[in-house]
């Protein structure tokens, strides 16, 4: 129930938007030419649109913005009117625009090699001069194949049907139809593909790459098939436009192609999957219907210029975004049913003690553990770990960062027994941040390894190191600013549930297995249940503080590190998350660096102190309290001044 | 394909040096300007055209070059200030992909004004007086107005070099790209100098628009080939570096000419390829800092 909005999220019934989609495909034809829209007019809008589903994925849900989608256009349509005017292929228009759209996706894999590596301003520029080459390559050195500068003319029509029985499709609606069998097809995957695990995970990269990685997610290869799905769109866009025209434009391949997608989106509203449709009908309607008027009929391109750099600068989540704003801002205040549903079923859990009651729970995979004590973390999966033969949970010989001359930290020996809490203290400059990322696997050690349960995995990345069972939280929050808490928890379960990538992409969030139950369990740990559907950006600093770590913890970590857990927290969010720390602490190892020596005295087992990069001291509680070197360096002495 | 004569490489080897330090030039106006704000200007390439569209007309008032010249600068100049004045000061504190579209946007907003106002139409603006003709260097001759443009902008490029590290005022800038948090909190007014830097780095498309405008037609759309190449430029010199946008204007130009000897077809096509070798092999460019975005 907690996760009611999660399933909305979740599109529940996805079908209900395809379905209204259809029925407005297939209105078009009756309602349109009553507004005097033609059927080239519809059939251009739906192709600019079916090249924006694509681009709404990479940009709109990955965050991804690419100025050089025309390559893919282009790629896509002149395979595709190469195919269909130069080859014996002619009768088969589909399976023209099938290979056209499988090369574009191919270009996309090479395109994306080289782009992916660097993101923001980078990428953009990067994807602008690809698609440039594109350009240039089209222009001369293929233009054997793509007819230079002149195009491709002569694309087939094409036939719908059986030997036998079939359609001649022609130009004009019978023509739109066919590309609306597209449109329809295109966006049903699209809308699959955003509310798939997948498509949830995607959302991570965009509001928070560092933290994705950290949480175990490959960013590269969902970046990369986002860019392949995007390239594919284009290609049967591009391919489509042949089509239509009879005709494959050089300047499909040019700038202004990837500008004008850009745009359309942009202006429609991006991460809504119709926005760059309702952008391209905007455009291309300003373009029709200006031209008619005479004193301002060179001027469209200028108006949607200066459209364009408006809703930039006020209204950034464009047309559809604002209306979707407007919708959920008037529905969030009266829905008061949700949340008292969640109270409800919360307050009836407590009483009955019975917190087993998590749906999915059963269909929790095998191998997991569940942590059995305390009764409140029962709902909490654990991943199984490794067997070290020193009993270590995690361990470090001689680690040693450099940063050019300076040392952060200088031969560290460090053995933390399993099911240990272990604090770590110091003063400001200690190196204890370096240290704490050099075992997560953020940091590749300059000398020295880490061992999770005996096993070396110096430099293989906080990704792998995530999956291999060991989570960190963070000192500063890292959470994903757009999604909501339940959102957020999912992100991290997700990881653990499937692993570093996959392209589950047609499936539901909800037939992932263990998913529901996880985040339940999380939520209740650390008690932000109610808060479960609220954006991130909507709560007070100290929920964001146990959401962040509640993220760590719904990795199912065996091994869980904590930096600076109370940072910044009011003296009574520090004795509950105290309380916290001690309840998940069955079944892990902690590390816990920490500046509040009170709450560190009484959490940890066993204390290392660290000091100018190295290793001071070590020692239970007591001995650390009572260590002369400690009081010296740290704590502050009480004797001679 | 044939190995190019000697005369003829020579030829293209400083054909070469010609375009990249235009590209070096314009590139060094767009790096400033992304090194210090941290804002990638898309309308880069419309203030190189504004430059020769200001230019054209203070030609046709003036009949001077020189003042030709100085009103492409005031033109591409007073543009800039206010595109940074009433929009993208703005745009400061918002994520890379919003500036990367608005400075788009307003690219095509002055585009398409200048289409309004001056037509599509190419308008002429001939060599000056004191560049007509043809020089001998050597056994190598070459149009005199290309050996002038090619020193006018290796001064101004000292110029701007000057500028930035041989001035206090360069220092501040400098200074800013590090940290400009920093800079603001020891007493400066960081915002003011970012205007500054705004006005140079348009002021410095503007330059490079009017003088290029003799060889090249002056058409709403000139800046757009420009930008694009001068993104290479700053991929392969390393974004924000001053440096490397000479270095790699000067690259670039080459490779354009050299290759343009076995292939003309090929020339465009060759920056390209080089820049993804280069990225896969050097992501940060030839002067980039490591970890730097």
């Amino acid at each position: 129930m907690i996760l009611r909005t999660l399933a909305r999220y979740s599109g529940g019934r996805p079908w209900v938007a395809e379905l209204i989609t259809l029925v407005v495909l297939l209105l078009c034809p009756v309602v349109l030419p009553l507004f005097g829209v033609t059927a080239d007019i519809a059939s251009r809008i739906l192709i600019w649109g079916l090249f924006g589903l694509g681009f709404d994925i990479l940009f709109g849900y990955t965050g991804l913005l690419s100025f050089g989608q025309a390559a893919f256009f282009g790629t896509g349509g002149f395979v595709s009117a190469f195919l269909l005017t130069q080859t014996g292929l002619q009768n088969d228009v589909f399976l023209g625009l099938v290979i056209g759209t499988v090369a574009a996706m191919a270009a996309g894999v090479v395109v994306g090699f080289f782009t992916l590596r660097r993101s923001g301003i980078y990428f953009a520029m990067i994807t602008l001069a690809f698609a440039e080459m594109f350009h240039f390559l089209e222009l001369s050195p293929l233009s054997q194949w793509t007819g230079g500068e002149n195009g491709l003319t002569g694309v087939p029509m094409p036939i719908v049907g059986l030997e036998s029985w079939h359609i001649q499709i022609s130009s004009g609606w019978s023509l739109y139809g066919y590309i609306a069998a597209f449109f329809f097809v295109g966006y049903v995957v699209a809308h699959r593909i955003v509310l798939s695990p997948f498509g949830q995970v995607l959302t991570a990269l965009r509001d928070n790459t560092p933290r994705a990685l950290a949480t175990g997610h490959s960013v590269r290869k969902y970046k990369l098939a986002a860019f392949v799905i995007a390239a594919g769109y284009g290609g049967l866009a591009g391919g489509l436009l042949g089509v239509l025209q009879s005709y494959m434009p050089p300047d499909a391949v040019a700038f202004h192609t990837s500008g004008q997608l850009v745009m359309q989106s942009i202006i429609g509203g991006a991460g809504t999957l119709f926005g760059p449709l309702v952008g391209a009908a905007l455009w291309l309607g300003l373009q029709n219907y200006l031209q008619d008027v005479p004193a301002i009929a060179s001027a469209w391109m200028l108006i949607l210029g200066v459209v364009f750099v408006v809703l930039i600068t006020l209204f950034r989540q464009g047309i559809l975004g604002a209306v979707k704003q407007l919708f959920t801002k008037s529905a969030s205040p009266s829905e008061p049913h949700e949340s008292e549903l969640t109270v409800e079923l919360t307050r009836r859990q407590h009483i009955a003690g019975v917190p087993d009651e998590h749906p999915n729970q059963d269909e929790i995979p095998d191998h997991y553990l569940r942590a059995d004590t305390p009764a409140k973390t029962r709902g909490l999966i654990i991943v199984p770990k490794g067997e070290s033969a020193d009993g270590a949970a995690l361990a470090c010989r001689n680690l040693t960062k450099h940063y050019g001359g300076i040392y952060a930290n200088e031969g560290i020996d460090m053995s933390i027994p399993e099911g240990q809490l272990r604090g770590i203290i110091g003063p400001n400059g200690a190196g204890k941040s370096t240290f704490f990322k050099m075992l997560a696997g953020e940091v590749v050690p300059t000398e020295g390894h880490v061992f999770l349960h005996g096993a070396d995995i110096t430099g293989l990345g906080v990704t792998a190191v995530s999956q291999l069972g060991m989570s960190k939280s963070y000192q500063i929050n890292e959470l994903f600013s757009k999604l909501t808490v339940a959102q957020n928890l999912a992100i991290p379960v997700l990881a653990r549930l499937r692993g570093e990538f996959r392209p589950d992409m047609l499936r539901s969030l909800d037939k992932v297995a263990g998913l529901h139950g996880q985040i339940e369990a999380t939520l209740e740990l650390v008690n932000l249940e109610q808060r479960a559907d609220v954006p991130v950006t909507e709560l007070a600093y100290g929920e964001k503080r146990r959401l962040e770590i509640g993220l760590a913890l719904a990795n199912a970590p065996n091994v869980l590190l904590l930096d600076e857990p109370l940072a910044g927290m009011s003296p009574r969010e520090r004795a509950d998350t105290v309380q916290l720390l001690k309840q998940i602490r069955a079944g892990r190892t902690l590390v816990v660096v920490e500046h509040d020596m009170d709450a560190m005295f009484e959490l940890a087992e066993y204390i290392s102190v660290l000091q100018e990069g190295r290793l001071l001291a070590e020692g239970t509680p007591e001995e650390i309290k009572n260590d002369q070197r400690v009081q010296d360096a740290y704590l502050g002495g009480m004797e001679e001044v | 394909m044939s190995m190019p004569s000697l005369p003829l490489f020579l030829s293209q080897l400083f054909n070469g040096l010609a375009t990249g330090l235009l590209l070096s030039l314009i590139s060094a106006g767009l790096t400033i300007i992304y090194g210090t704000l941290g804002v990638l200007n898309l309308a880069h390439g419309a203030l190189f055209m504004v430059g020769a569209y200001a230019g054209f007309l203070a030609l046709q008032w003036t009949g001077s070059f020189v003042l030709a010249i100085i009103g492409g600068m005031i033109g591409a100049l007073v543009v800039g200030l206010l595109m940074e004045r009433v929009i993208v000061r703005y745009y400061y504190q918002r994520p890379p992909e919003d500036q990367i579209l608005v400075t788009f946007g307003i690219g095509i907003v002055i585009t398409e004004l200048v289409r309004l106002v001056f037509g599509g139409i190419a308008k002429p603006v001939p060599v000056p007086s004191w560049g007509q003709g043809i020089t001998k260097l050597g056994s190598l001759i070459y149009p005199t107005y290309r050996i002038e443009m090619m020193a006018i902008i290796a001064v101004a490029l000292l110029g701007l070099y000057v500028l930035l590290y041989r001035t206090r005022i360069g220092m501040i800038v400098r200074a800013g790209i590090e940290d400009s948090l920093m800079v603001n909190m020891l007493g400066i007014n960081v915002y003011r100098v970012f205007l500054l830097v705004f006005g140079v780095g348009a002021m410095t498309a503007g330059f490079a628009g009017i003088l290029n405008a003799p060889i090249l037609a002056v058409t709403p759309d000139m800046g757009e080939s420009f930008l694009v190449m001068s993104f290479v430029v700053i991929v392969i010199g390393g974004v924000g570096s001053f440096p490397g946008a000479i270095v790699g204007g000067i690259i670039a130009g080459e490779i354009i000419s050299l290759t343009s000897m076995f292939s003309s077809a090929y020339s465009h096509v060759m920056l390209f390829a080089i820049m993804a070798v280069l990225l896969a092999v050097r992501p940060q460019g030839l002067f980039g800092i490591e970890g730097r975005e």
